[in-house]
């Protein structure tokens, strides 16, 4: 089992969802517009894990440091923007993560069976509005893109 | 989109000399399987099949550049990006007419069949395998025996006792902390397992070993379709990655020196620990050799063209139709033009009609929900029940995916097929009926894998000789311009997914995609009935599986895992006392879809 975390030194933004499912994907949606507002920055990655399950795996073990961009069922108004730290992330059960919690989950799960979690883990997430077929995002999960931009921000504060 | 949800007994309990058993979703982004059972007497009687999940694909891509469809379709499903893509620039190019460079078609190949390692290793081991594999009980095996029966299986290195009492003793660690983690919600100690202490553990190591592989597997994908985790390098008219020997930033010889060494990885890790633990599960599984048939009716499309004629000869995985398990004659080809959807028991309208079958050339997505609002018990089974639609070949229900390709390149004489059939069949002493079943149909998928595993090697000696001499080519442009187009165009193009056959149907109007429908494999296999009562493949299946233990019905979910559905199901059961039993909603957080 690969324990690697005294090698590893990876600082990565992973935005998941599904994109055709509308609030779905926001967490594609918000890396890609963190990216654009926040710029490259040295050392640190910017990822599109897009609905990809089993495959983050690798990269996920390889993180010292993740931040997950997601939507997040946390019974809460739609746009409510939720923050978890890595003990607070239910790796294999428990609060529903997020509507495809069960392929990240797992992922994260295996890397835990493995030894191999990132030391910093963290989740931004929100509360989606809509889930109908199609690509783009309701007013109400846009009009918190800011706040999440912002708090990714304050999120590389906290890693430097 | 649907949420999770527990059923509660409030309405429609079943007859009383009966137990309906639900298997029942758990979200995933693949969408929801639902299985509902008539348990008679121990033993299945009648099944359903559902769909939980709409999805909506054909919808969002009206108005988009074809050239860019793909791109949407890879993120249909994340245990299907490549498939969807290559069957969408496939569906592309025959419209229009474009003929890719041989580059292209060894590229696919290789990104295509490496996949098939990658997805059907994990199945075994991650989806499949814990049906099968005691992991708990692994606990009591001796690690010194667990050697012994390493070394008397396979030359894999990986065999001493220290090792095999190193794994035990994390899962020791594992259960002592009360955290199984994702074993936590497995049926363990269930009467139906049947492996050793020492079978247990020498599969669970390799559970364990498999996601290291993998890691290292999927390189192949990085180093061909550019940067993870999507595959970027599709493109209609072939691949968007530069061939030149000796540049850095192309795929040049010393890449394929890279590929080739992951290549050998891939076949060492199938060859000496997949099947021979496919070989070792099987042995101790006798009675499911009789189990789980199904509809005996098997379609390919066929895969992985040796040449870019075009013609169904060229494929190296045979295309055709094999009605009745019938293996003494060789399969029926297969005209597209007579597959068509039903929607008699789907939630959506035809305008031709509710009990009327449309082409896919000819599909129509028009969603029309009559189901109960969850939380409920049962889903109206006379009516429409699932978001499936009703594919059929000249009006018959028919599998796919890995046994329907065995037995398609059975039946077509396919040398190294029969050579793998023959041979598996003979070290267990089976005869070949036996691969109508749930363990052919697991059986089917490791020595396919066998098969592509060994051709990944040909099809990179091809590219690698192209290289040499000189043949770069690699996307052909003469009709990229949408102004080359005619104005109303269609065209079709599939692939064998790892979980089964896979078409997308395209009309392109004034450079516009006007229509989109995908009939995806899960759709065949999982199909609710049709208009005339015949089951899908997964209903048919399971007419007559014994049910030891309602309360955990394993039975089911090892003849549901083994067609690799690319939706989860998880167990929920309702029994005639009313009796909510969602605890056993569990067992397959460890399914990867």
């Amino acid at each position: 089992m690969a324990n690697m975390a005294s090698i590893k030194d990876r600082k990565v933004v992973l935005g998941l969802g599904n994109i055709l499912c509308g609030d779905e994907g926001l967490g594609v949606f918000a890396v890609h517009a963190a990216w654009d507002q926040l710029g490259d920055r040295s050392g640190l990655e910017w990822i599109d894990g897009g609905v990809m399950g089993l495959d983050l795996l690798p990269l996920v073990e390889e993180c010292s440091h993740l931040l997950l961009l997601d939507a997040i069922d946390a019974n809460q108004p739609a746009g409510t923007v939720i923050e978890l730290k890595k003990n607070e992330i239910p790796l294999l059960k428990g609060i529903k993560l997020s509507e495809h919690q069960l392929t990240f989950q797992e992922v994260l799960g295996l890397a835990s069976i493995r030894q191999a979690l990132p030391g910093v883990l963290h989740l931004i997430g929100v509360q989606p509005a809509e889930m109908a077929s199609k690509v783009g995002l309701s007013e109400v999960v846009k009009s918190v893109m800011p706040e999440v931009i912002a708090r990714t921000s304050r999120v590389f504060t906290e890693w430097v | 989109m649907p949420n999770v949800y527990l059923p509660k007994i409030t309405k429609g309990t079943p007859p009383p000399s009966t137990k309906r058993l639900v298997i029942d979703p758990l979200t995933r982004i693949e969408g929801h399987l639902r299985i509902e059972a008539v348990i008679e007497n121990g033993t299945v009687k009648d099944a359903w099949s559902s769909s939980t999940m709409f999805r909506g694909i054909e919808t969002i891509l009206k108005g988009h550049d074809p050239r860019d469809a793909w791109a949407f379709t890879q993120r249909v499903c994340g245990v299907c990006t490549t498939v969807h893509s290559i069957a969408s620039v496939r569906a592309v190019e025959n419209a229009l007419g474009i003929t890719i460079p041989d580059n292209a078609r060894l590229i696919r190949n290789l990104m295509e069949g490496a996949q098939f390692l990658q997805d059907h290793v994990m199945h075994f081991y991650h989806l499949h395998g814990l049906d099968w594999v005691d992991v708990v009980g692994s606990l009591s095996a001796d690690p010194a025996a667990t050697s012994n029966l390493q070394k008397s299986i396979s030359p894999w290195p990986n065999n001493s006792t220290d090792y095999f009492a190193s794994v035990k003793s994390k899962l020791q660690a594992l259960v002592d902390s009360g955290q199984l983690g994702l074993f936590a919600n497995g049926y363990w100690g269930h009467p139906a397992y049947k492996l050793p202490p020492e079978g247990n553990l020498l599969v669970t190591a390799h559970y364990l070993e498999a996601l290291d592989w993998q890691r290292e597997f999927i390189k192949i994908q990085a180093i061909l379709g550019g940067k993870n985790p999507h595959p970027q390098t599709y493109l209609v008219g072939g691949m968007a990655i530069p061939l030149d020997p000796v540049s850095p930033a192309a795929l040049n010889l010393s890449k394929i020196d890279q590929l080739r060494s992951l290549v050998q990885n891939g076949v060492a890790f199938v060859s000496q620990v997949y099947l021979p633990d496919l070989k070792l599960a099987a042995s101790f599984y006798p009675d499911w050799t009789a189990l789980g048939s199904g509809v005996g009716n098997f379609l390919s499309y066929g895969d992985f063209p040796n040449n870019n004629s075009g013609s169904v000869s060229a494929y190296w995985l045979p295309q055709g139709i094999v009605y009745n398990k019938n293996l003494s004659q060789s399969p029926l080809p297969l005209d597209q033009n007579r597959i068509t959807e039903y929607i008699a028991h789907s939630w959506y309208s035809y305008s031709s009609g509710e009990a009327s079958s449309r082409h896919p050339y000819l599909g129509e997505t028009q969603p029309n929900y009559t189901g109960p609002q969850p939380p409920f018990d049962l889903l109206d089974v006379e009516g429409k029940y699932s978001w499936l639609k009703t594919p059929r070949y000249e009006g018959n229900s028919m599998e796919v995916g890995p046994l329907a390709r065995m037995v398609v390149a059975y039946a077509a004489g396919m040398p190294k097929a029969v050579e793998l059939i023959n041979q598996f069949l003979n070290d267990l002493a089976l005869p070949a009926s036996a691969l109508f079943s749930t363990l052919g149909r697991v059986a089917a998928r490791g020595l396919e894998t066998q098969m592509i595993a060994e051709q990944l090697e040909v099809w990179l000696k091809e590219l690698e000789d192209h290289l040499n001499k000189g043949e770069l080519a690699v996307h052909s442009g003469a009709k990229w311009n949408p102004n080359s187009w005619p104005a109303d165009v269609s065209g079709w193009g599939t692939t064998e997914a790892p979980r089964g056959g896979l078409g997308h149907w395209v009309r392109i109007l004034n450079g516009k995609i006007e229509s989109y429908q995908m009939v995806v494999p899960t759709t065949w296999n999982g199909s609710p009935r049709d208009p005339s009562g015949i089951r899908g493949p997964f209903e048919e299946s399971l007419i007559g599986t014994p049910v030891a233990d309602p309360n955990r019905p394993i039975e089911i979910l090892r003849t549901i895992h083994s067609f690799d559905p690319c939706m989860s199901c998880s167990v929920h059961l309702i029994d005639t006392a009313g009796q909510d039993l969602s605890q056993a909603n569990s067992g397959l957080l460890i399914s990867h879809g």
